[in-house]
This record gives C-alpha cells, structure tokens and sequence, in this order.
C-alpha cells in the first residue's frame, strides 16, 4: 500500500454521471489483483474522508491505471474537474481482488456487474481472457444512458446488457438474463449492490466463484472498523468478523453473511 | 531530555502525539506505513470484558469537516486484548494507554483487573463517554456522582495511572472534571465525540444504522479547545487533548488551551502518516515561536 500524488493522464464522460479517468503513477505497478481498489481523497480539499473507487484497468508497464466512476455526490462531484495533468491523491491498492490461480485455460467465467459493481469485472474479465477463459459478462444498468463499457467488456467475450426499465438490452436483473439465456459457468464473479449478490448466490447455490461488497468506509485500511460484515461459517482462522476494506471487499460465494 | 518531551503519570512520552483510542485498532494496521515506535504513546481501542461485534453497518456518516460513527465497541474483548494484541504492540518503544468500558460498574473494574495484570499497559482511559452503546458508557459521562464512584471503585482494583475520558455532551464538563479528580483520577482525557445524526434527503431515513452517532474531526476542535480551557482553569490534572486535531499548529494550540498531551483521531484515516509527519513538524513550529521545550507551553498552576 502507497500513498500517492498520482497525475491524471486522462479523463473523459463515458455515460450518464460516468466518467473514466485514468491516473499515472508509481502505484500502478503495485496493483496484485482485479478487485482491489483505490483509496482517493476528494481533490476539493474540504471533505474528509477518502472515497472508495475500484480499480477498472491496470496497465503496469504504462504506470496507468484506470478507475470509472459515477457522481453520486459532493466526493465523485469533485473529481469531474479534473483535468490531464492535475495530481490527486490516492492511497492503494487497497483490499484483497478477485483470486484467479484456480481458473484454468478452457473454463467458462460469468461477470456480472450491476452499475458501480461493473468496473472492478473489466481488469477481472481481461485477466481472465488472457488466461485463456471464456469470458460472459452480464452488465446490468438503471437505464439506456447509464449503460457504459458494453464494447470493451465485447472485446473479452460474449456480453448480455439488462437495464431495470427495459430501455436497453433485456428489462429485468442480471439474475432474469442468466436464466432466460440459461447460462452455464465454472466460475461466478460478481460485484455490485447486496440485493443482486443475494439474489445471484440464491440462484447458484452450488456454483464456485467470487462476489465483491460495498460499504461505507472510515479508513480503508483496516483501523476503524466501520465496514465489517459477519461471516456466515467462521472460515478463516480466528476470525469472527470481516473488515471489508482489508479482508475483502472480494470474498468467495457464500463466506458472508448479505 | 528531547524537546518534545513530555511527562504524565505512567507515560513518558517521548513527544506529546498519541493516536486516539478507536482510531488506531491496537497499530497493526499503522506498522506499513511508519515505525511504530516514532509516537509519543498509543491509545489503543476501547475494550469490554466480552468480545463485542458491535453496531450493524453502515457506522460512519461523512458531515461537513467531520464524521459521525457508531461502531459500538466493537473488540475482542479484553482476554484476547492481553493476549494477542497489547504483547504485539508491547514490542515497540511506545507507552500503551489501554480505554476501556463497560455497561455497569462491575464490567469496568473486572476490565481493569484483567487489564492489571499485563505488563504491556502504562495507563488506564476509562471511557465513560461513548455515546454509541445502549447501557453504561455516555450515562457515567454525564452524571458527575456516577463519574466519580466509578473512578473510585477502579482505582481500588489497579496500580496504573487512571485517565477518565470525558464527554462533551454535558452542560457543564468542569462538574464531571471535578468530580472525578476529586475520586483519585491521574488525569482527564477529552473530548470524547459529540453526538449527532444525518438523514438522508431524499428519504429521511437516518444513514447510521444506529440513527444516531459521535462527532469527531476538526468540525469539534473549538468545542474540544473551549473545554480543555475551561477545565484548565479549575484542575491540575494532566489532560490528554483531542478532537480535530490535523497537524503540529493544532498540537500548540491545544497544549496552549492547557492540555499536557495530545490524541489524534479521525485525521489517521485519510492520512494514515498524520502522527509521524505531526511529530515531525513540531520542533521547526517551536522554533518559530521561540519555545525550546514542548512541555513549558501551556498555562501555570491554578490556585485550588
Ligand atoms: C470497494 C468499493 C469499490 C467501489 N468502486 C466503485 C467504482 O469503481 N465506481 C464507482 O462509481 N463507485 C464505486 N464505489 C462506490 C463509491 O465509493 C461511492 O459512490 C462514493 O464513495 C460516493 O462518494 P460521494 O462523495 O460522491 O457521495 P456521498 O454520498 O456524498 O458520500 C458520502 C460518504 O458516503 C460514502 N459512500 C456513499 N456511497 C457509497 C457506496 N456506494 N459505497 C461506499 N461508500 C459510499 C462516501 O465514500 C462518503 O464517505 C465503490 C465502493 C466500494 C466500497
Ligand atoms: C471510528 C471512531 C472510533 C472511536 N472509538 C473510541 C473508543 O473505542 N473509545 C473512546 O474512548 N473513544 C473513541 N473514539 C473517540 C476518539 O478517541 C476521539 O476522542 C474523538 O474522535 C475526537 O478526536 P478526533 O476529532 O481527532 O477524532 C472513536 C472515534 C472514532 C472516529
Ligand atoms: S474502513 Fe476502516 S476498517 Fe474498513
């Protein structure tokens, strides 16, 4: 973990309230799994506490790495004015990614992402393809004008979109997608609000694989424990709670309580 | 003797920067980033006779230059502190400031006796201000006679230095400060949170799941500034200052105010390097005010 004045190498809106920005440093060679994310301080000076960003594309040989991000309020508001070549502070990577040693070539991986989980499923999805896995991705969005990266998550494999009005793709939950196409998987990897990650690990009772959590963080680090969730077996040696931010936020199907 | 020193009953602290109990778990998550051994003392989390999970989430609310928490106590309980935790943290060069709590009088003196017995403890701070558990906690805090028989009765059960946190949701934090000295305490820390709430605006809905919660952060600092003066002006006792302290100025500023050391909370979250780099900046701040040594600020004795 680094705490850094990272340079913005690029920034641009990709959807409604979406923004893309990629940002330039030393840290970006730290990164050690899809899924952990990064810890940036809103860059307008008079809020407190860092905001949680997921890490959307790393490329280390570049010092790039690339978080997406949707306005959701005075934070996220603050980092639209960025600008290429404006600093801004991050610590990270932060948390534990999505494990991938067991995936093997030939294997069939279903991404499903709902909103502000997708980002995350992106550096997951291209890591996954390069493994040699077959990668399905099935995005879910509020609407037509929230709907972003489709094309990129297309260059991995095969992508169903859902949006809750209809307006685009298919109308329901990623979870309706999965049974009307009758999706078959060796691995399950998801991330986005609990309802959906309930729902999908209902659906998949007995499916292997992945889900990451979202929660209000304090620190980020593990210090304050604002973020905890309860195991649903004590699973890991000695421990009878989880800190999201240092024990996930990815945990495997099934370890937590949602 | 360093410049920065300072002395309090059980903590010889090499400079006067602690990190505030509940902001720094028991350090482990701090080692990454600094040597440990760099702080004044640590104050480690507030710790129960039971393992405590806490309140449900979300526990932190962001407001304007501060944040709301209600974590409620979350800890392993005090076995497992002495166990596991204050021996880890024991190995660095470092005081120990163990906080502790409890929902009736019983619970804090069985704390401190566990709490007794480890030889990594240098002081004890009763928190008898959290205003984010349903019993005990902020009700001795706002009670001066209830403050006081509870000193009383852990001071009888232990040989370290006692320390009571106390509450700034009071009327009048001099009472409760009196009060206790008057029970055998060695030193006052405060401010403890203030309380408060956040609903969202949209719904109305509260956005702790506890409802409500405690202030921290540099939003509190002239409430914890006008406090440690006003208890200054009655006491003698060492205090330990804090609430929204950010950098080395705030360090003067609450040791001008009368406090003797000083807690940093809330400001170890977005910058986890805060302590060392406070630590860092307070010889150049002292040299700009003509100071040699940190421990001569502050203001004379009061004539009780
Ligand atoms: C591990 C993790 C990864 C995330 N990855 C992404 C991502 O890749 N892209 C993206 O757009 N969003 C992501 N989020 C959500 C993002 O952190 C919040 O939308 C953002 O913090 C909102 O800040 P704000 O100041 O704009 O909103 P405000 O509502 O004003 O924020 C107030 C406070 O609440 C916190 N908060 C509000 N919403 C959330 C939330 N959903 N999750 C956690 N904290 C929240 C903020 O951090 C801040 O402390 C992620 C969250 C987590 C926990
Ligand atoms: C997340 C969090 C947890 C806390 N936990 C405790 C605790 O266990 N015991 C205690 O006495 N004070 C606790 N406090 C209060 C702090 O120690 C400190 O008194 C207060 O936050 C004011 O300082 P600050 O503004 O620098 O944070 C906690 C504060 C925060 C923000
Ligand atoms: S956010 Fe502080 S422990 Fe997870």
């Amino acid at each position: 973990m680094k705490q850094e004045n990272m340079r913005v190498y690029s920034h641009r809106h990709i959807a409604e309230q979406t923004y893309e920005l990629v940002l330039e440093g030393e840290l970006a060679s730290f990164l050690q799994a899809p899924g952990q994310f990064l810890h940036i301080k809103p860059p307008g000076g008079e809020l407190l506490l860092r905001r949680p960003l997921s890490i959307a594309k790393a490329e280390p040989e570049l010092k790039h790495c690339t978080v997406l991000y949707r306005v959701e309020g005075k934070g996220t508001q603050q980092l639209t004015a960025l600008s290429p070549g404006d600093t801004l502070n991050v610590l990270g990577p932060m948390g534990n990614g999505f494990p991938i040693a067991e995936a093997q070539l030939g294997e069939t991986a279903l991404l499903t992402g709902g909103g502000i989980g997708v980002p995350p499923l992106y550096e997951l999805g291209r890591q996954l393809k390069q493994k040699g896995l077959r990668v399905v991705s099935v995005l879910g969005f509020s609407d037509r004008q929230a709907v972003f990266y489709e094309e990129q998550f297309r260059e991995l494999g095969e992508v169903f979109v859902a949006t809750d009005d209809g307006s685009y793709g298919r109308k329901g939950f990623v979870t309706d997608v999965i049974s009307q196409e009758a999706l078959s998987f060796d691995w399950l990897f998801t991330c986005g609000p609990k309802p959906m990650l309930a729902a999908l690990t209902e659906q998949h009772k007995a499916a292997k694989g992945y889900i990451s959590l979202e929660e209000r963080m304090g620190c980020g680090f593990g210090a304050c424990l604002a973020c905890v969730c309860e195991p649903l077996s004590p699973a890991r040696a000695g421990q009878t709670f989880y800190k999201i931010c240092k024990d996930g936020p990815v945990f495997p199907l099934r370890e937590v309580k949602l | 003797m360093s410049r920065l020193q300072v002395e309090l009953p059980g903590l010889s602290m090499k400079n006067p920067v602690m990190p505030a109990s509940g902001c720094f778990g028991y350090g482990r998550e701090f080692a990454p980033f600094y040597d440990l051994s760099t702080l004044g003392a640590a104050a480690v989390k507030g710790t129960t006779l039971e393992d405590r999970f806490g309140n449900p989430t979300p526990r932190v609310a962001e407001t304007s230059s501060g944040m709301l928490n209600a974590i409620g106590l979350q800890n392993p309980g005090v076995e497992a502190v002495v166990a596991e935790e204050l021996p880890w943290l024991g190995h660095y060069d470092l005081p120990i400031v163990v906080n502790l709590s409890g929902a009736e009088v019983e619970e804090y003196v069985q704390v401190a006796k566990c709490l007794n017995e480890s030889e990594y403890v240098d002081a004890l701070e009763l928190n008898i201000s959290c205003p984010n558990v349903k019993k005990g906690g902020l009700a001795f805090g706002q009670d001066p006679e209830l403050a006081a028989a509870l000193t009383k009765e852990v001071k009888q059960v232990t040989t370290l230095p006692v320390y009571v946190k106390l509450s700034p949701n009071v009327a009048d934090v001099t009472e409760v400060a009196l009060a206790v000295e008057k029970a055998g305490a060695d030193g006052l820390s405060l401010i403890n949170t203030l309380l408060g709430m956040r609903l969202d605006w949209r719904t109305g809905e509260p956005i702790l799941a506890n409802q409500a919660g405690g202030l921290s952060g540099p939003a509190v600092k002239p409430v914890a500034i006008r406090m440690i003066h006003q208890v200054r002006q009655v006491s003698n006792l060492p205090i330990i200052g804090m609430g929204g302290i950010e950098t080395a100025e705030d360090v003067l500023e609450f040791m001008h105010a009368g406090a003797n050391a000083v807690a940093v909370g809330t400001a170890n979250f977005s910058n986890p390097f805060v302590c060392k780099e406070i630590i860092e900046s307070l010889p150049t701040l002292l040299d700009e005010i003509g100071v040699h040594t940190i421990s001569q600020l502050g203001r004379d004795e009061v004539q009780v």
